[in-house]
């Protein structure tokens, strides 16, 4: 017997299992799935809500299948009629305190407290009692809060400070009175927040939801007198199928731009080509600095959710952010600019909307200072979640529909630009046209290994031109922390430094569906997948740099002169500011 | 000549509050006034126990108690007692069992009453504030023992041999928990004393911090010692400013003394404790709540396994122990082990600490071998139930225990005897309830207390004991329905089973236990409307008898103007109008007010 | 690391020497092992200062300590010790413990609910009383017991504990 494996057995049947691992995983790998609410595997233990509990032979209580390891000899029964009842009755108690509003529900059909209470069979109610009621909180610019929805599983306490690092949510009160809330209970405006959506992705209620603005975007795609321009982000056609019920990884691009097309879009641009238009000026924007000694290393900015705990944490930092806007401001720049020139129409008549992976795109949209001719160049955001309900609601037959191309010019793109979606995909990208324009040779090995995959921090050194530029890419805003303060404390330590707000990068980004019936949300084989999907584009394309791409040239040519010329800094660039509100301690804030 | 007196004036909480330190000050003034401070001395110590008859002064020699004191007794006292030498027995505090114990710990054999204090040794006889008298009574000599005559291994089998068990409810044999933490090879490792003391109306750990706490500190170096940590940490409810003061200063004093600090006695062990605060929450009491509210967090319970002794405070192995646990160690260490185990019953050694409260002749602080039977304590210690009203049930465990009524009155006092009667010793609360208490509304009490108290961390807990107590609440105000007995039993046994820490695993004690033993009192209330204790309010109705003599007192003290009457004719209560508030009842002189 | 007393009393300093105050506590605390584990100690003191934990305060406490707001409300909203809104000039302590309850205690409490319309946990709007609930208070012997300040009253009746608001009401009129 491998000295590593104990016996256990679960419901009479014996089985060989991995010491060391809990309860819940050793059943998980037998064929046994627990019923579960507070457990996610990306985050610490809680054991919680009790869902999940079992019978150990020998315990007194119910055990909590998630926080209690195996031991060897141990006997479970994962499904008497006791557990059934206590796991029944806890669920219960869980809709006896919450509002009886599925139909009218965010959530409704894509909820995890829904699904539980159909499994657990509840058809009637025994405790129905006193229920909490609050004000929802309508304030924030990305998300939306109503504790009246929520269990307190936590989950989404220990994204925003285990993973996101941003401390902005607690629990607070006790017992009864429990609710989660950010410092000083402040309107969500007014927080730390990011925006980054990621308690959204968590939350297994409709407890915390984006702000939404389909209604908004409905009303004015009826809208006669505008022209309707829509652009969507690379991560958008890896994920959207998903709430379709497709397979993760499917690459929805020509049916995204087809539906878009049947809702009233008058044209629908590819925020890729964006991306690759991203790279030319970040790109430039690093050799300039690495030739003038400018401020190293230059930091990304394409990620909203990162620009705005950018600006709270690390005011200091801000002139090593390139100012380089994200490809959805530059493209909406553009839009109202070059393409409205080029067409013929009046900027005002445009109606620009982004289709984002991304919760917090819908903050930078608001953000003034990437007002062009004081317009709003962004006029709507919606994710991926709200363009599937959109498309669905419309009734357009998604899945078989005949997929179409993006409107050009604007409209094509690199295989650069596709990786933009993915962790390590922007540095990629960079590297990929900083190393020709630099050098004048093309680069060979174009895919970089070591800055794939979804580990936390990806540490590269690429040589250019005989001298050694060490690269560093982090995902996830407490990786990013960490990262900014290795930077703090070395600022020789990389040149260049990639930040993705999002576990796994916009991918994992707080627009994308929710996780179906079988899965969990930020699941990374999903990840795994979606990844792949653009990682599969960028190879599937003869043009992989976005130098090459013919319509940037173009639009150098015809608009722009080249990269970093006033005209692009006038539309393509903007600036930081230190923002402090309330709740933010200091630059030096520790994550406890 | 006038002879030489020392007088002991207790300094507890209650003391102080019925007025204890004003006739200290007297007291001293006469003292001066009669230039008698040469040969009358005068010392503090902790509660002696008696707080229903404080402020309370103990004249020795002769063990003279006097209770209740005003200021006009203070001279009397000074001129017959202390120059006379004429104690006064109108003052004194006799024929009561209650106290006995004092006088077998004064060596007097003859009044040895039902009760033994071992933790309690130095409490009343010793100024607490006072290291030097601590010394006197073969203070720290048990860590001194330890340190230069026993490995660490012996020390932990010594106390494992002794057979105690954890005092701070879940009785936990205390040497198996030090074995645990001394095999952990992780440094540094805590040892924390929980002086959380949340369950209400239980004052034992802080009587025994404020009477004798150099008790606590050399316990807790032992177990430093023993276990290998060079750390200890009280934690102490904030409520408790003077047990606050006291620890502070004794720990203060044996670092002084080279009994705390660097290099022990001069020995290589090493030992410092540090006080932490708690700040109002119960479940702080449970361990891993504790570590948290010491780490700086919210006090909520995380699953166990990992143990603290295994993974506490600060990811370090961690040995919590009770106050009343770490009281006994000097003892076991000193007396040995072999003494210790003569107390007590087969798997309950030593003794234990009741704060004996309620519907009883004397409340406070006891001290009793296990095995005590329950009717020795309220009767023969206890003194009866007062009023001549009928005993009801006792309460044991706080709100984590359960009501036992009449027929269990012989349950010896241990932890399987009383978890078999269906209740738990818990941390020492032990309420007498009479006929005047319903047990729906007491059952009620406990949980309004423990739902306040959840944490909110799980479900059953958090939503559980709220439906519960909804459940009650209804029932007492005579809205119960058919089934809500099973809804109560249903989810109790549920939270019981399911909860993730001990205050929910426990909570619903008290109402499953008078389900079990009142049963029919709750289906009075759902059935006939009827509280047989009159205590719901909602369920009864106030009459005024034919003793009324028409004084008009109840009349204007109505809120809703209900009664009427003229003067010195019956009055009525108008039903419809009586919001059953009850101030006429409390009100009327001459009992002429019947609650039906 | 020397403990605080623990009275929420407002002291007579000014703000700037009460701030300061907090400041020298708070560096103490923060030179020890596992300086973060200090937050409640702070709070205390802070409570001690200011009589209650203003916003601002929990800012400042977070700045000096590095410790997330978030997480700071957490807690001081968690232990009931802590009170985030000014106390009444008296703070009425009604021990809700058993052997107060077995004793009347619900009646006392109805009786100062009644008294100044306030409930539990609220101030009058006068300012002058606030009303908590106390566990055990220590002097069960004496149930029921009500803390007025950091004075014990024992053995009350409602009448009684009427009588006595009144005395404080007159105090305070001279
Ligand atoms: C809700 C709850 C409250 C508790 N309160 C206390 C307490 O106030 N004092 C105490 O010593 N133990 C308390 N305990 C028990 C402790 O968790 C722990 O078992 C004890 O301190 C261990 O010490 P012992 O082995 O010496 O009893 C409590 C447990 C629970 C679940
Ligand atoms: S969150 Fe889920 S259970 Fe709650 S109302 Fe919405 S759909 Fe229904
Ligand atoms: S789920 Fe049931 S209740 Fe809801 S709409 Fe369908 S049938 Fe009606
Ligand atoms: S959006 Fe992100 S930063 Fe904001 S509360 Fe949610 S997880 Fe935290
Ligand atoms: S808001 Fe959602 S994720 Fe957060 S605790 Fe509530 S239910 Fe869980
Ligand atoms: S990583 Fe992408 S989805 Fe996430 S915040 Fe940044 S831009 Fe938005
Ligand atoms: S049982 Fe109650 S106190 Fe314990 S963790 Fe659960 S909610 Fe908190
Ligand atoms: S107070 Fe008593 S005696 Fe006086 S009128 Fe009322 S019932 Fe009669
Ligand atoms: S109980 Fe209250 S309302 Fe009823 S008669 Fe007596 S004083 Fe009046
Ligand atoms: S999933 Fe295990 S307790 Fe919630
Ligand atoms: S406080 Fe004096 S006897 Fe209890
Ligand atoms: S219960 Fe009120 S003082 Fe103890």
């Amino acid at each position: 017997m491998d000295n590593n494996k104990i016996t256990i057995t679960i419901n009479d049947r014996d089985y060989q299992v991995v010491a060391g691992q809990t309860i819940m995983q050793a059943a998980d790998q037998c064929g046994y799935h627990i019923p579960r609410l507070c457990y996610h595997p990306k985050l610490s233990i809680e054991g919680a809500c009790r869902v999940c509990i079992v019978q150990v032979e020998g315990a007194k209580n119910h055990v909590a299948s998630c926080a209690c390891p195996v031991a060897d000899g141990m006997k479970i029964h994962t499904n008497t009629k006791e557990l059934r009842q206590a796991r029944r009755d806890i669920v219960e108690l869980l809709l006896d305190n919450h509002p009886e509003d599925c139909h009218t529900c965010e959530r409704d059909g894509n909820c995890e407290l829904q699904r539980l209470a159909y499994s657990m069979g509840i058809r009637h109610r025994h405790f129905t009692g006193e229920r909490k009621h609050y004000e929802k909180d309508l304030s924030g610019a990305s998300v939306i809060r109503d504790p009246d929805k929520c269990i307190l599983c936590g989950r989404c306490v220990r994204m925003c400070s285990e993973i996101q690092g941003v401390h902005c949510l607690t629990q607070a009160h006790r017992g009864f009175n429990t609710v989660v809330m950010p410092a000083y209970n402040l309107p969500f405006a007014e927080t730390v927040c990011s925006g980054c959506g990621q308690c959204i992705n968590v939350c297994p209620t409709a407890s915390f939801v984006e702000k939404n603005h389909t209604q908004e975007l409905f009303e004015t795609l009826s809208d006669k007198s505008l022209v309707k321009v829509a652009q969507f982000a690379p991560s958008v056609r890896a994920a959207i199928g998903e709430a379709f019920g497709l397979a993760a990884g499917r690459n929805m691009e020509g049916e995204l731009i087809a539906a878009m097309r049947k809702m009233g879009f008058d044209y629908v641009f590819d925020t890729q080509f964006a991306a690759d238009l991203t790279i030319m000026e970040e790109g430039s924007e690093f050799l300039e600095r690495i030739q003038s000694g400018g401020p190293l290393p230059l930091i990304t900015s394409c990620s909203s959710a990162w620009m705005k705990y950018m600006e709270q944490f690390y005011p200091d930092l801000i002139d090593n952010i390139s100012t380089a806007k994200s490809p959805m401001s530059m493209a909406s720049a553009l839009f109202k600019t070059y393409w409205a020139e080029k067409m013929d129409i009046a900027p005002k008549k445009i109606l620009s909307v982004a289709a984002m992976c991304c919760t917090a795109k819908k903050y930078e949209a608001a953000r003034p200072e990437l007002d062009v001719n004081g317009m709003r160049a962004t006029d709507i955001v919606v994710t991926t979640r709200e363009m599937a309900w959109m498309i669905k609601s419309a009734g357009i037959d998604f899945v078989n529909i005949e997929p179409e191309k993006p409107d050009t010019p604007l409209g094509l793109s690199s295989g650069a630009g596709a990786i933009f979606g993915v962790t390590g995909g922007v540095m990629e990208a960079a590297v990929r046209t900083a190393y020709e324009l630099y050098t004048g040779e093309t680069l060979v090995d174009i895919e970089m290994a070591a800055i794939r995959g979804f580990q936390g921090i990806k540490e590269a050194t690429v040589t250019i031109d005989g001298k050694d530029l060490r690269l560093v890419v982090a995902h996830g805003l407490g990786n990013a922390h960490q990262v900014m303060e290795m930077v703090r404390e070395d600022p020789s330590r990389f040149h260049f430094v990639e930040i993705m707000g999002c576990p796994g990068g916009c991918i994992g980004g707080g627009g994308q569906p929710y996780a179906t019936a079988n899965s969990i949300p930020l699941d990374e084989e999903a990840l795994r997948l979606r990844a792949q999907a653009l990682y599969d584009l960028d190879r599937g394309k003869t043009i992989r740099r976005s130098h090459d791409n013919p319509d940037i040239q173009r639009l150098y040519k015809e608009f722009l002169g080249r990269p970093l010329s006033e005209k692009a800094h006038e539309l393509l660039h903007t600036h930081y500011e230190a923002h402090l509100p309330k709740g933010i301690v200091s630059p030096n804030l520790k994550v406890v | 000549m006038t002879a030489t007196y020392r007088i002991i004036v207790c300094d507890g909480t209650t003391c102080i509050n019925s007025g204890a330190r004003r006739l200290t000050a007297l007291l001293k003034e006469h003292l001066d006034k009669h230039d008698l401070t040469e040969t009358v001395t005068i010392g503090l110590s902790g509660c002696l126990g008696m707080c229903d008859k404080g402020p309370i002064m103990v004249v020795n020699p002769g063990y003279t108690i006097y209770g209740g004191l005003s200021e006009a007794d203070i001279p009397k006292i000074v001129e017959e007692h202390l120059i006379k030498g004429q104690p006064i027995a109108r003052l004194a505090i006799q024929e009561d069992h209650l106290y006995n114990r004092f006088f077998r710990v004064f060596g007097d054999d003859k009044f040895f009453g039902h009760q033994m204090r071992i933790t309690l040794r130095n409490c009343g006889i010793i100024d607490p504030e006072s290291i030097d008298d601590y010394l006197s009574l073969r203070g720290y000599e048990a860590l001194a023992k330890a340190i230069t005559d026993m490995t660490p291994e012996q020390v932990v089998a010594e106390v494992e041999s002794s057979g105690l068990r954890g005092r701070g409810g879940a009785g936990f044999s205390t040497g198996t928990k030090w074995k645990f933490t001394a095999a952990q090879e992780a440094t540094p490792k805590y040892v924390i004393c929980n002086a959380d003391e949340g369950d209400p109306g239980a004052f034992m750990d802080r009587s025994a911090i404020e009477g004798d706490p150099h008790t606590i500190v050399e316990g807790m170096a032992i177990a430093g010692y023993a276990v290998g940590a060079d750390k200890g940490i009280v934690y102490i409810r904030a409520e408790y400013p003077l047990a606050i003061r006291r620890i502070t200063k004794a720990i203060e004093d044996a670092r002084a003394h080279g009994l705390l600090g660097d290099n022990v006695l001069g020995s290589d062990f090493s030992f410092d404790i540090e006080i932490r605060l708690g700040a109002g929450a119960f479940v702080c009491g449970e361990e891993t709540a504790l570590i948290h509210s010491i780490e700086g967090a919210r006090g909520m319970p995380r699953p166990r396994p990992p143990y603290p002794s295994v993974r506490g405070l600060f990811g370090q192995p961690t040995l919590i122990n009770n106050v009343e646990t770490w009281a006994n160690i000097p003892v076991i260490i000193l007396d040995g082990a072999n003494w210790f185990k003569t107390v007590g019953t087969e798997t309950s050694k030593g003794t234990k600490v009741f704060a004996l409260a309620g519907k009883v002749v004397n409340t406070g602080l006891i001290e009793v071998p296990m095995g005590t039977t329950l009717r020795e304590i309220i009767y023969d210690i206890g003194g009866g139930i007062p009023q001549g009203k009928t005993f009801k049930a006792v309460q044991t465990g706080g709100p984590s225990g359960g009501c036992l009524p009449e027929e269990y009155l012989d349950t010896p006092i241990d932890y399987d005897s009383l978890a078999k009667a269906g209740s738990i010793m818990g941390s020492g609360g032990m309420i007498v309830i009479d006929e005047d208490s319903c047990m729906v509304d007491i059952a009620k009490f406990f949980l309004e207390f423990t739902q306040n108290e959840s944490c909110g961390k799980c479900t059953p807990c958090r939503e559980g004991t709220k439906r519960m107590l909804e459940i009650l609440t209804r029932i007492t105000e005579g809205k119960g329905q058919n089934g809500d007995i099973e809804k109560l039993e249903r989810l109790g046994h549920m939270i019981i089973k399911s909860s993730l820490c001990g205050l929910g695993q426990s909570a619903p004690n008290p109402v499953l236990s008078t389900i079990k033993n009142f049963r029919v009192e709750y289906e009075e209330h759902i059935t006939e409307g009827k509280c047989r204790a009159r205590a719901c309010s909602n369920l009864l109705t106030y009459e005024i008898i034919d003793t009324c003599v028409g004084c008009g007192a109840c009349r204007k003290v109505c809120p809703v103007a209900a009664i009427s009457g003229s003067p010195k004719k019956e009055h009525v209560i108008d039903q419809e109008k009586c919001v059953k508030c009850g101030m006429c009842f409390n009100t009327c002189k001459f009992d002429a007010i019947a609650k039906v | 690391m020397a403990t605080t007393e623990t009275t929420a009393k407002t002291t007579s300093a000014t703000a700037a020497e009460r701030l300061a105050q907090l400041k020298t506590y708070i560096a103490e605390t923060q030179e020890n092992e596992h300086p973060d584990s200090f937050l409640i100690a702070v709070l205390h003191k802070a409570q001690e200062l200011y009589g209650y934990l203003p916003v601002e305060v929990m800012d400042e406490v977070a700045e000096q300590m590095g410790i997330p707001t978030a997480h700071i409300w957490g807690v001081a909203t968690f232990y009931h010790y802590f009170s985030l809104t000014p106390p009444g000039q008296h703070v009425i302590s009604i021990c809700l413990g058993t052997a107060c309850y077995v004793r009347g205690a619900g009646q006392i409490l109805q009786a100062l609910k009644d008294e100044l319309k306030i409930d539990v946990g609220e101030v009058t709007p006068d300012g002058m009383f606030s009303l908590q609930p106390a566990r055990c208070l220590g002097a069960c012997g004496l149930a029921p017991v009500v803390m007025i300040d950091d004075k014990i009253h024992g053995e009350l009746t409602p009448k009684r504990m009427v009588q006595l608001i009144n005395q404080y009401r007159k105090q305070a009129k001279k």
